[in-house]
């Protein structure tokens, strides 16, 4: 089961900071959407509002064609996994996943046993006595076993240590593959998550900069490395992200369709086409529109 | 093991040639399922858009074909094509540029040959 999100006009307002501002966004159902954006850049204010925990200022939320806010039908279709406060939280970890479990219509607690083994959870430890770490892999567990048609996990991985990230992304493609669904993944750790993403969000101060599959990320973002002036010439009326200077050599990073013929053009010319990682992407994207 | 650090080559080339290098030295022989876009994905953490081309131009090349529901497996004839195509590639990737270096070196063509008797002799 998955469902597909769809925003329209979208606008957030807190007071007088605008959030979000006129968001336009469709999450294609069963895909794997990367949210990826600088601090403060809207992220968690998206997400919050596909789950339904606020109403937007102006625009609609859908939830496979419905308004989600207030729709109870809709809303028990979005998992929201983000980083809980559980200092107050004393029930032990196995009262915490049976809840969920009663909320959630497509939770499998099965699938959540196996998984907290895999997270070595203590399901008799009260929540608040967990280390940041496992009180994260809690929360990731009961993302995962929800199957929510939507699941959102917003830095979901805090204070993980680096082999449980490395289970939850491993199950994320394990379980995608067996029970697909929308995932929404909003992350920090861009170079570590980068290959989860089918496709890729990025967002700065509160608008969508690049909505693209990851393919076609890949292809566009390339660098051009050679003698200075022939790099010059070659990526001149080019969109240029960065550039790097080297005695006589220059990198200059660039963003767009190159095609075959120009790729060829560049080799003639002792060039080479380099790619480019979507963390970098990411950085010099944000740096030029700020 | 692929190491996008480590080189300019575009990483769908390198998966490419990641399952190439296997049927060429026989760790996949004709009929054998090759490794699935899953397996790969997360094996190697590269992209599935990114190991799905790879693979995809290594269908279409008549190396490898889907059985639906099944998976991929190695066409036969794969290792002929695939030996085929890189005798072709080692003139352009080893000898030329071997032939060019020798001759802005002064090496004569009895020379080059003494040395790769040497070199092969050595690794015997």
């Amino acid at each position: 089961m998955a469902a597909s999100v769809q925003l329209n006009h979208v606008t957030l307002k807190f007071k007088k900071f605008e959030a979000l501002k006129d968001v336009s966004l469709t999450l294609e159902a069963g895909k794997i959407h990367g949210l990826i954006g600088r601090n403060g850049a809207g992220k968690t204010s998206l997400l919050s509002l596909i789950a339904a925990f606020r109403e937007p200022t102006s625009g609609e939320v859908l939830v496979d064609g419905a308004p989600v806010f207030e729709n109870p039908e809709k809303m028990e279709q979005v998992a929201f996994v983000y980083d809980k406060d559980y200092k107050e939280e004393t029930e032990k970890v196995k009262k915490l996943i049976s809840l969920a479990s009663h909320y959630r219509p497509h939770f499998d607690t099965e699938y959540a046993k196996q998984l907290i083994k895999r997270f070595k959870l203590p399901v008799n430890k009260p929540v608040n006595k967990l280390s940041k770490g496992m009180q994260s892999a809690l929360n990731v567990v009961i993302g995962l076993a929800s199957r929510a048609p939507v699941t959102i996990f917003d830095e979901a991985y805090l204070g993980m240590d680096a082999p449980s990230r490395e289970i939850f992304y491993k199950e994320i493609l394990q379980d995608q593959e067996d029970h697909p669904r929308t995932f929404i993944l909003s992350t920090h750790l861009v170079s570590e998550m980068d290959y989860l993403f089918d496709n890729v969000v990025i967002i700065d101060q509160g608008t969508v900069l690049l909505h693209e599959p990851y393919e076609t990320i890949e292809a566009h973002g390339v660098s051009v490395t050679g003698a200075a002036q022939e790099v010059d010439i070659f990526t001149a009326g080019m969109k240029q992200l960065n550039e790097q200077q080297l005695g006589g050599t220059k990198s200059v990073m660039i963003y767009g369709n190159l095609g075959d013929a120009k790729r060829q053009e560049a080799r003639a010319q002792g060039l080479e086409i380099g790619p480019v990682s979507l963390q970098d992407l990411f950085i010099h994207l944000t740096e030029e529109a700020n | 093991m692929v190491n996008p650090s480590d080189s300019a080559k575009p990483l769908f080339l390198q998966i490419r040639e990641l399952i190439e290098d296997q049927i060429v030295n026989d760790q996949l022989k004709e009929g054998d399922q090759a490794p699935s876009t899953n397996q790969l994905v997360n094996f190697y953490k590269i992209n599935h858009a990114t190991v799905s081309k790879g693979i995809t131009q290594l269908v279409d090349e008549g190396i490898l074909f889907k059985k639906r529901g099944i998976g991929m497996f190695v066409a036969e004839g794969a290792k002929k094509t695939l030996v085929q195509q890189r005798k072709k590639a080692f003139v352009e990737n080893y000898v030329t540029g071997l032939v060019q270096e020798a001759e802005k070196l002064g090496i004569t063509e009895a020379e080059i040959i003494e040395l790769i008797k040497s070199t092969k002799g050595r690794d015997a």
